[in-house]
């Protein structure tokens, strides 16, 4: 077209905060919204039932329970991969990666173990409203955690292959405020869903 | 630079006007799209209207397989895919993609977007949800006939809406929705962070301003229907029983007014979404036109971020037939009136606006003109609807469709073709024809307000909504002659719009080739020459002034200052 071409990206944003970190704000900000959206639904059904059953009789609540635990060490392990880039330890920086896509990892492997054992119990999709409801929050959770530990690969595959350092991480802080995210909705269902 | 240059110029056709990250090509991707479905669902209009002023005679080509008579299944489908066609893919493509993509880097002075791919993935996104709705009407059940609201248990149930269609129809308007969000990320990001330097937030043109707020709105409530929407789908294909209850849930029950606590959620933000925009332009086109600063320029934004908060908590005004409790009701009535306040302060500063200015009567400024004439009309019959006990009577009734198609037919498709008009040179680098504009306006404004003053008249004699005929009930048989003038109105406004599409289309190829300014406008669109560079500033410009700078008297040669002019020229 013409020949001047202005990469306005270069100009300071206004906020001081980069746009790729802001616009993962405002993506969070939309996904609050969107476990809001399901999370009150929840408390709406179950309020309005006629009968809740007990969590605790049909959920393997242990295993549940350590599946917690392992996704907040996976968000450790996350806040100790930033501080590595920060500090130019591309060795750390890729063992906490590969460490925090484990840990997603096993939480999905945990999470598919409960729901193969929840299933054959008796406990569907369909069978009941605390069935279908169980499912629907964790599943829409589980997908967010399988794209976080997609990310956090590419992540590391990238630290791998020598990309990020102390001035340069922008992907890392914003990933890692993705999964601590996750981490805190798989918190608040964990409660809700298997607690009370 | 050089090297970004290059690359530039070695795009591809296909880079370049299909898979392309320019925001002034994807907004006019947007615009083309939604001029099209515009098209489509206005035909859709026509049908209806004629099955209620002629029910069950005959038409000619269509609906073969029924002796050329419009089964009632299929006039459910038709008003159905009206309104989700004209809300998500009609007005929100033009009014949204089109526009906010076009204007919002212009008028900040920004480069592009902040995420030009996203932008790309938001259009094709929505393009494949167009798809999915036209294909609908193909497969077998044919399309969705569940109303726009798409209400459960109706929309819920497979054996209750029959086939693929209701299925298809939760897809396309997730997909839309999808695209929007990432839309409104966008515009967010961009507003906030890449304003050039000058350019303060209570610089900007309120066409941004309406875009941003718009853009929060979507932001944080199409999560929302959202979730509703991927719950009534398991509900349809998963045996799940969220929203349905009694004999029809196979296991205990759920509930189905949920489905419309989540939906109006959304929904009614959503009509906010929708019309921030064409406030914006409004606040601008007069302003321009009018050659006077808009009046009250901040107590216009204020009272815009005012209704963008409380447009959030008056949902319930949508469901006071519903059973509610009167308590909670008359929360939300009080709360919905108190809407009417902001919207009494910007429509005031409108009115002030143009007092005493210098009018120019142009086609954008004959349809700005417009939409605060019908706006007027809509928002003041919004108040009938707020009011419960008025509600329980003109609910679902033609009251209740007249009054949305002032503010959303009317007042948003106003605002579609006056930003239309009046970014045409900045988009396409021609002029419109202006006679034509202004035949076209004064005939769309006669035809429009006729359809929809019958639609008052019906729906006060309590004529309902969504019924195949008004005819075979004896108490409407004598609103026979108002659903036939509205059905006459109908075709006129339908044939009216041909004038717009051979106008747009003619001026494409074409028309008188425009100038710089052509409307002597102030903000930083019109400061670049079409077509304008990837990138569309040769330098970074600075802001000086605000974005409406008209008629100082110090300045002498002309009545206008851009608003990255920095000195006024020297008074002789």
């Amino acid at each position: 077209m013409s020949e001047a071409v202005l990469d306005t990206h270069s100009v300071e944003p206004n906020t001081g905060v980069s746009n790729a970190k802001l616009g993962m704000w405002l993506f969070l900000a939309s996904e609050v919204m969107f476990f809001t959206g399901l999370i009150g639904a929840y408390i709406v059904l179950r309020l309005g039932a006629d009968a809740w059953p007990d969590p605790n009789e049909i959920l393997a609540t242990g295993i549940l329970a350590t599946n917690t635990f392992i996704l907040i060490v996976s968000s450790v392990t996350m806040v100790m991969a930033l501080h590595a880039v920060q500090h130019n330890d591309r060795g750390k920086l890729i063992l906490f990666l590969v460490l925090t896509a484990l840990f997603g990892l096993t939480f999905l492997c945990i999470k598919a173990y409960d729901y193969n054992h929840m299933w054959h119990e008796g406990t569907t999709l369909s069978s009941s409203l605390f069935g279908s409801c169980y499912y629907t929050l964790t599943g829409f959770h589980g997908l967010h955690v399988l794209a976080g530990v997609i990310s956090i690969a590419c992540l590391a595959i990238g630290a791998a292959r020598g990309s990020w350092n102390s001035e340069q991480y922008d992907a890392i802080e914003n990933i890692g405020l993705y999964w601590h995210f996750v981490d805190l909705v798989w918190i608040i269902l964990f409660a809700i869903l298997c607690l009370i | 630079m050089s090297a970004t240059t290059d690359t530039h110029h070695e795009l591809g056709f296909v880079r370049k006007y299909i898979f392309s990250v320019d925001h002034k090509v994807i907004a006019k991707q947007y615009l083309f799209l939604g001029i099209a479905f515009l098209l489509l669902a206005g035909a859709f209009a026509l049908l209806i209207r004629w099955q209620l002023a002629y029910p069950f005679q005959k038409l000619p080509v269509l609906f073969a397989d029924s002796d050329h008579i419009m089964p009632p299944e299929s006039y459910n489908m038709l008003f159905t895919m009206h309104g989700a066609l004209m809300v998500f893919f009609a007005i929100t493509p033009i009014v949204i993609g089109a526009f906010g993509n076009f204007v919002i880097p212009l008028q900040i002075g920004a480069g592009d977007m902040a995420f030009p791919k996203l932008n790309m993935l938001s259009f094709w996104t929505m393009f494949v949800g167009g798809v999915i709705m036209i294909a609908s009407f193909f497969v077998p059940g044919g399309a969705a006939s569940a109303g726009w609201t798409g209400y459960a248990p109706l929309s819920s149930n497979a054996l209750m809406t029959i086939g693929w269609g209701q299925t298809m129809w939760i897809l396309g308007i997730a997909m839309a929705g999808t695209s929007s969000l990432m839309g409104s990320i966008n515009y967010i990001a961009t507003t906030l962070n890449m304003r050039c330097p000058g350019m303060t937030l209570m610089r900007m043109p309120l066409t941004t301003w309406g875009l941003f707020f718009t853009s929060v709105l979507n932001l944080l409530w199409i999560p929302v229907v959202a979730a509703a929407l991927f719950l009534l789908l398991l509900d349809r294909v998963g045996g799940t029983t969220f929203f349905l209850a009694g004999p029809l849930a196979s296991s205990e029950g759920g509930q189905p007014l949920l489905y419309q606590h989540l939906f109006w959620g959304f929904g009614h933000p959503e009509v906010y979404i929708l019309i921030f925009p064409v406030w914006g332009l409004v606040g601008d086109l007069l302003s321009v036109f009018a050659r006077k600063p808009a009046f009250g320029y901040k107590a216009t934004v204020y009272s815009m971020a005012a209704i963008t908060v409380v447009s959030q908590i008056v949902w319930g005004h949508h469901m006071f037939t519903s059973g509610m409790n009167p308590i909670v009701g008359h929360t939300f009535v009080i709360l919905t009136v108190s809407v009417s306040v902001p919207t009494a302060i910007f429509f005031l500063n409108w009115l002030c606006t143009i007092w005493h200015g210098s009018l120019r009567l142009d086609t954008p400024m004959l349809f700005a003109l417009g939409i605060v004439f019908v706006f007027g009309i809509g928002g003041l019959t919004g108040l009938f609807n707020a009011l419960q006990a008025v509600d329980l009577y003109i609910h679902d009734t033609y009251f209740v469709v007249a009054h949305f198609h002032y503010t959303l037919a009317a007042s948003v498709l106003f605002g579609a073709l006056a930003g239309i008009y009046y970014w045409f040179p900045s988009m396409f680098g021609r002029q419109m024809n202006n006679g034509l504009g202004k035949w076209h306006f004064w005939l769309t404004f006669i035809s429009l307000n006729a359809v929809f003053i019958a639609m008052f008249a019906l729906g006060i004699a309590g004529h309902p909504r969504r019924v195949a005929t008004g005819m075979e009930y004896q108490l409407f048989k004598s609103l026979a002659g108002w659903n036939k003038f509205a059905a006459h109105s109908t075709m006129m406004l339908g044939a009216v719009q041909l004038l717009f599409v051979w106008n747009f289309f003619h001026s494409l190829v074409r028309g008188k080739r425009a100038e710089m300014n052509p409307w002597k406008a102030s903000s930083l669109e019109w400061t670049v020459s079409w077509p304008q560079p990837h990138g569309n500033f040769e330098t970074v410009p600075e802001v000086h002034r605000g974005p409406h700078d008209f008629s100082s008297p110090e300045y002498k040669d002309r009545d206008w200052m851009m608003q990255s002019e920095e000195v006024p020229p020297v008074a002789t």
